[in-house]
This record gives C-alpha cells, sequence and structure tokens, in this order.
C-alpha cells in the first residue's frame, strides 16, 4: 500500500513541477498544445470524410504517415545506445543521458502508434487486432509482429525508467538487479523493433524497392545515427536551458556512436546504389524513379538530392575528431544527419516503393494539408510528452522531487 | 503438400506430391487430366477440336455451359437453415426489444431494432470463423437492416464453397479487342463506387512489336478500339493459390475460400492497406472515402463475400463475382465480353472448358517467379 501511496505522491509532484515553469517553457507547452489541437481537427476531418482527404490512392496507398512511423521506429530503437553502455557495460559517462534517451524512446513510441492509428481507414474497429478479442494473424503477418514488439518495447522503455525514478524519489538506489535484466531485454529488443518494421516491406515480393536484403540492416545503421543524432540535440537544449548537468564527454561519446554509424549508414547506400544503377534491371525502376525521375515524373528528386549531400556532408565532417569535438558543428551536423535520414527513411523509402505500381504505372503522391495537419499535431503530442518526461524526471534527479520533503 | 487444383508443370515444380499415387489435383482415383499425355487426349480419351472450343467458349460466355440451376440450389438448400434460423433470431430479438423498451421511451421500434443491429454489427466476429448459423444470422440482420434504412428488399447469401471446386479463369489475349464491356458489367453487378469510378479489372492497351510491355501500355484510354496496331490484355484480382496478401493480413479479414476464391471480410478490415502493398498485380482496391451508388443501380442479388455494400475504409477485391460463381453462373465480365476472350470454370471438373483450355492452349501466367500460383491463365490462339 506504501507503493502506492509513493506513487500517488510521484503524480501529484510531478503534475506540479510540469504546471510551472518559465515565460518560455509555457511558450513552448502552449504552442505544442496548439499545434495538437490543429493537428485533432485535421483528423476529425479525415474521420468523417475518409482518407480521400489524404494524398494517397489506390496506386500510392502509403504516404506520409507510414514514412514518418517507419523512421520514428527508428529514433525509439536508438535508446539502446545509450542503455546498453549504461546499463549492460556500465559505463557511467551515459548515466544522465540514458534517462533522457528513454524519455525520447517512449515519446517516439507513441507517435508511431499515433501514426499507425491515423492511417487505418477503420480506427473504430481497430479492437479486431487486439489478441484474445480480436483475430491476431500471428505469426504470419509481420504487422502483428511489429505490434508486438512496439508495445513491448514501450512497456520496458516505461517501466525502467519508471522504477529506477521511483526509487530516486524516494531517496534510495535502484537495485540493479531488478532493472538490469529489463534493460539487458531491451537492447535485443531495440534491434528487434527495427529489424522487424524492416521485414515489414522487406518481406513483401510485389516491391522489388523493398524487398531486398540490405533492408534491414540499413535500417539499423540509419537509426542509431539518426536517433543519437536527436538525443545530442535534446541534450544540448536541455544542458542551455536547465541545471541538468550534461557532460561534455557524455556528448562526444554519443557523438562517436553517431559517427560510426553513419559512416557505416553510408557504405550501404553506396552499396544500395551500385546494385541498383551499375547493371540496372526492371527492379531498379524505383531507384530511378527516386533519384533521377522517371518519364518526366520527379516529385521526389528536391528531396532525395537534399538527403542525400546532407547525409554525406554530416558524415565526412562528423568523421574528423576536430570538427566533432566542436559542440557548434556536432549540433549542425547531428541536424543535417537528422533531416537527411528522416527524409531517407521517411518519404524516400515509402513511396518509391509503390512507383512504378505493378504493372509500371507512375502515378506520384503529394501529401495534402490535412495530412501535413495531422502530421504535425502528432510530432508535437510526441515533443510533448517527451517534455513531461524529461521535466519529471530531470527534477528527481536533480533532487527537487523528493517524496515527503516540503517544497 | 498435395495441390488441390490443377499444376502446370514446366519442370519446375519437381517436388511431386509424397503420398505418390496421388495425382496434382488431389485425386487418388480416377483421371483429374493433369497427366495427360502431350497429345492432349483428356481422361475420357476424347479430344476437343478447335470448332468444338470454340462452341464451348461461346457457351462459357453467354452462361449455357453448366447444367445444373444454380438458383434453384442456392434457394433450395439455404430456405430450411434460414427459416429455422429467423425463428432463432426473432425470438432473440423480442427479448432484447423487450429490455430496450423498458428502458427507453423516445425511440420508435424501426429505430431500437436498427440501433440493436447496429450494435450486433459492431461486435460481430470474423466472417471467417463463423458457424454457418453466424454466417446466416449476420446476412439476415445487414438485409433487415437494409430494409430498415431504405424500404426495399435485397437478397443476400452467405453460401459456402461447395465441394470438388476450384475456380480458375483464362483470358484469350487474340480474342479481346479492348471494348471494355467487362469493366462496365463489373462495376455494375459489384456495386462498385461511382463516385471514384472504381474498377477491378484495367484494361492494358499495348502496341503490337512490344511483346508484353506493360511499362509503354495503356491502361486509361478513351478511343475507338481495337486501336489500330495495338492488343489488349485484361488484368483483375488472380486469385493466388499462395496469395501474399492473406499472409500479411493483421488481423486475417482477407483469406482464401476452399473453392479459391480470395475474399475480403469487409466488416472485419481495419484498413491498414497492407494486403495493398502486398499484391503484385494491382489487385485490390481501397474505399477512400464511402462508396456511393444510385439506389436505382444497386445490384440486390448479394453475397456477404461479394458485392454487398461496402463502407469507407474498408479494402475490396475482385471476387470472381462469388454472388454468381457459387450460384453456378460465370461472372458478370465473362458473361459480358462480347469477344469471348474470358473463360471460367471449376478446375476440378475434368470436362470443364477451363481444363481443356490449360490441356491444350500455351498457356502463361504474370510473375511467375514471384510464386503466387495465380490461377488466371493467359494464352493466344
Amino acid at each position: 500500500m506504501s507503493g502506492f501511496k509513493v506513487f500517488t505522491s510521484l503524480v501529484k509532484d510531478s503534475l506540479a513541477t510540469i504546471t510551472r515553469g518559465s515565460l518560455r517553457y509555457h511558450i513552448w507547452m502552449g504552442a505544442l498544445t496548439f499545434l495538437m489541437l490543429v493537428g485533432m481537427y485535421c483528423y476529425s476531418i479525415q474521420l468523417s470524410e475518409g482518407l480521400s482527404v489524404t494524398g494517397m490512392t489506390d496506386r500510392v496507398s502509403w504516404g506520409l504517415y507510414i514514412s514518418n512511423f517507419t523512421f520514428l521506429v527508428g529514433v525509439a530503437a536508438a535508446a539502446v545506445m545509450l542503455v546498453m553502455p549504461t546499463y549492460v557495460l556500465h559505463d557511467v559517462d551515459f548515466k544522465q543521458a540514458v534517462l533522457i534517451g528513454e524519455g525520447l524512446a517512449v515519446a517516439a513510441l507513441l507517435m508511431c502508434l499515433a501514426f499507425v492509428v491515423a492511417d487505418m481507414g477503420g480506427p473504430s474497429v481497430l479492437w479486431h487486432m487486439i489478441p484474445g478479442i480480436g483475430v491476431f494473424n500471428f505469426p504470419n503477418s509481420m504487422l502483428t509482429w511489429d505490434v508486438l514488439v512496439l508495445n513491448g518495447y514501450l512497456f520496458l522503455n516505461l517501466t525502467i525508467p519508471l522504477y529506477i525514478l521511483f526509487r530516486h524519489y524516494q531517496g534510495k538506489e535502484a537495485k540493479s538487479s531488478v532493472y538490469v535484466p529489463g534493460a539487458i531485454l531491451s537492447v535485443f529488443w531495440a534491434v528487434g523493433i527495427h529489424l522487424v518494421t524492416a521485414f515489414l516491406y522487406q518481406g513483401l515480393q510485389a516491391r522489388p524497392f523493398w524487398n531486398n536484403a540490405l533492408l534491414g540492416p540499413r535500417f539499423l545503421a540509419s537509426a542509431f545515427a539518426a536517433g543519437p543524432a536527436l538525443i545530442i540535440l535534446v541534450l544540448a537544449i536541455i544542458r542551455n536551458f536547465t541545471e541538468f548537468k550534461v557532460q561534455d564527454k557524455t556528448l562526444r561519446k554519443i557523438a562517436m556512436v553517431v559517427t560510426v554509424a553513419a559512416q557505416i549508414n553510408l557504405i550501404m547506400l553506396i552499396s544500395e546504389l551500385f546494385k541498383e544503377f551499375y547493371a540496372p534491371t526492371h527492379h531498379s525502376e524505383s531507384a530511378y524513379y527516386l533519384f533521377f525521375g522517371l518519364h518526366g515524373k520527379d516529385a521526389l528528386l528536391p528531396w532525395i538530392w537534399t538527403a542525400i549531400p546532407l547525409n554525406v556532408l554530416a558524415t565526412v565532417l562528423l568523421t574528423f575528431h576536430r570538427l566533432r569535438n566542436n559542440f557548434t558543428i556536432l549540433y549542425i551536423c547531428c541536424f543535417f544527419l537528422f533531416i537527411a535520414i528522416w527524409i531517407e527513411k521517411g518519404f524516400g523509402l515509402i513511396v518509391p516503393g509503390f512507383i512504378p505500381g505493378p504493372y509500371g504505372k507512375i502515378v506520384e503522391y503529394t501529401p495534402t494539408g490535412i495530412e501535413i495537419g495531422v502530421t504535425i499535431g502528432i510530432w508535437a503530442m510526441g515533443a510533448f510528452v517527451f517534455t513531461i518526461l524529461a521535466k519529471t524526471a530531470i527534477g528527481i534527479e536533480l533532487g527537487k522531487l523528493r517524496y515527503k520533503k516540503k517544497a | 503438400m498435395s495441390k488441390k487444383w490443377f499444376s502446370l508443370n514446366f519442370g519446375r515444380n519437381n517436388e511431386t506430391p509424397s503420398g505418390s499415387g496421388s495425382c496434382g489435383c488431389g485425386k487418388t482415383s480416377g483421371g483429374c487430366g493433369s497427366h495427360a499425355t502431350p497429345d492432349t487426349v483428356d481422361s475420357d480419351g476424347y479430344q476437343m477440336t478447335d470448332e468444338e472450343f470454340a462452341e464451348a467458349a461461346i457457351n462459357a460466355s453467354i452462361g449455357e455451359e453448366t447444367k445444373k440451376d444454380g438458383f434453384d440450389q442456392v434457394f433450395d438448400v439455404k430456405m430450411d437453415r434460414r427459416t429455422a434460423f429467423k425463428k432463432l433470431t426473432a425470438s432473440l430479438l423480442i427479448g432484447a426489444g423487450a429490455v430496450s423498451t423498458s428502458c427507453s421511451v423516445v425511440s420508435g421500434d424501426d429505430s431500437k431494432e436498427k440501433a440493436q443491429i447496429d450494435w450486433e454489427e459492431q461486435f460481430k466476429g470474423n466472417y471467417k470463423l463463423m458457424s454457418d448459423d453466424e454466417k446466416s444470422a449476420t446476412v439476415d440482420r445487414l438485409m433487415r437492416s437494409y430494409e430498415l434504412r431504405t424500404g426495399k428488399n435485397i437478397s443476400m447469401s452467405s453460401k459456402n464453397a461447395e465441394e470438388d471446386v476450384l475456380f480458375g479463369y483464362a483470358f484469350n489475349i487474340s480474342k479481346c479487342q479492348g471494348y471494355m464491356d467487362c469493366v462496365n458489367a463489373c462495376v455494375e453487378e459489384n456495386n462498385q463506387d461511382r463516385d471514384s469510378e472504381m474498377q477491378y479489372i484495367r484494361i492494358h492497351e499495348m502496341k503490337d512489336g512490344q511483346g508484353f510491355n506493360f511499362n509503354e501500355a495503356d491502361d486509361n484510354y478513351y478511343h475507338e478500339v481495337p486501336a489500330e496496331g495495338h492488343f489488349y490484355m485484361g488484368t483483375q484480382c488472380f486469385h493466388c493459390d499462395n496469395p501474399p496478401c492473406v499472409e500479411v493480413c493483421p488481423v486475417q479479414a482477407t483469406w482464401r475460400e476452399d473453392d479459391g476464391l480470395v475474399v475480403v471480410d469487409y466488416d472485419w478490415c481495419v484498413g491498414c492497406r497492407y494486403c495493398m502493398a502486398a499484391c503484385p498485380y494491382d489487385g485490390r482496391r481501397f474505399n477512400w472515402s464511402k462508396p456511393e451508388v444510385p439506389e436505382a443501380e444497386v445490384n440486390h442479388k448479394q453475397h456477404y463475400l461479394g458485392n454487398r455494400m461496402r463502407k469507407k475504409g474498408v479494402m475490396e477485391k475482385c471476387t470472381f463475382c462469388v454472388q454468381r460463381s457459387r450460384a453456378g453462373k460465370n461472372p458478370a465480365c465473362v458473361e459480358a465480353c462480347p469477344t469471348g476472350a474470358r473463360i471460367f470454370g471449376n478446375l476440378l471438373d475434368p470436362k470443364s472448358t477451363i481444363r481443356w483450355v490449360l490441356e491444350n492452349k500455351k498457356v502463361f501466367r504474370l510473375k511467375e517467379d514471384l510464386g503466387t500460383e495465380p490461377k488466371f491463365w493467359y494464352f493466344m490462339d
């Protein structure tokens, strides 16, 4: 019973913390709330009119929602790059960053689930997918695997930090025997979520652009570059705006992770490009469409030709120790990398899978305003959730939030 | 695993059924024809001449080749079960109605019944897993619901696949002239959304001398046909024996029936469109908006798995007109084709026209390398 009492107190204290802050904080949360409301309004239009208000058609049947979903799975998986060194390898330098990383994973996973629900034609019958009540086509459908791994990972990333914070909140040390098994499990689970998400596409013989053995590994490499890059940016913001101390060497170590992953990602990109363009076959048409356009249809060219140079530039800059250790350059590189991989693993991956169609028909896809509105709303929701989680976690870690401590 | 249906052996499928004596069609005794010798003599030792084949093809296209009157069959079989079940449903409804009447003072009987039906429909199970009684219960509810909403009656069937039937389709590329009568007949028969001009069938106009070059083909032409220097090829759902769309569905809202039809439970579909991404043949269509069919044009002879009215946000596709084919008739496209290019029948019936085509024509299928085993063959005269 006492545990419950402590928890109620934690929730109360947390509510008190997140509703108080500087003017800048209130403006930030207010803006996010506004964007979420706009997103909800757009979604309500989509609910009443149907998915016809999006740019998707029978020819290109997945678009912005699934693109963002795919990318965000990678961001969520990236938390492992902090969890593993901290809990498994006992590298103290990551200790402060790890809770932030896990908070980011929770926010990213909630966004993933929101994007999937937004993409559904019949959200009112989603209970059909709940095991036990509905019919769960496991193990045949990779989508059911994805439901399991995403929710499992969400559970792990909620419970582990919650346990640690809960202990710290009471002024006790977290018992490593309790959370380390979960942490080790979450390491494998993180690889699992992104690999399974890649298999979702990789397993479709109908779409040669995806039906490619490198897709899964490349998902991992790009995720371990983009995710930690985002974590670096978030830590930089936290360092500047809160009293939470994040040491330089923590950022440097994460930067090293980003660099290696970005280099591997680049090697795989070269391998993919070589395969598609050295001896082009019928199956290379999607890649031709993506990089050069087909029959005068070239909607994706500006996107991909933004992504590739940014990706290459950021990777090259990060490779030099001197440049990487300059934090201004590091932040710019992380930003570039994040944008480049968002384009590449989102739009640049999902849309060309459908173009040309099974019989060579080229119909292009442009997201509509409503689709973009819902997407921005979901991103705002992710940022909102992350802010709440991070603010509470930082409060506890700084010792400001303590059980039965009168503020 | 021995296949139930007629399989062409190009030497690629070397794994012969382990049951040794059993034939590719699954029968263990008698001839199914799949071991026919190269001289095209079928199991009866009977050889069809080209003229006879043409006649049979024409018969097939106007729907006279089947002797059984499918409608009577359906009707007879259904009546017992349905009347029995109607009593059951009625008593249930009275019970439920009594409860809701006592609780409500505002709504009329009709709206109460409608609410009751909507409630039961929202929380019913997956059709694939329903017992026959549950199937006819949902069909009864849907018919009643339509009557309550529009004042008109529809007949909806829940007829299951018959024994020893496996449907297959053949398309004669030499005959097709691109008239698109099949497309129109299909839209009318299957109550497809008129607003988005949804069409299950696509006719690809190809240039002579370029072979089957789908990339250069036009599937959206508006000119007089047959166009000089062109030939035509139709595609639709191929009802694969190893359908990738079925594997990927997270809720088993789409499956392969025992007679080979790949169907969708529109009420169970969650609209994720994974099946659409998995289909290599562009065979699936999605209801991006609420489908609209003018009341006067609605086809009232429906099947639960076929042409009943759909709602927005669900997948649909060609079912080889399950409401017709299970009633012993040809699909609407076959019946509408003025050139006899379309041939439909039971692959397990050695005397069927489709079997004659498979055994005597140089048939091929699209994208065989994907291992999907379509039951839709192309051939030329």
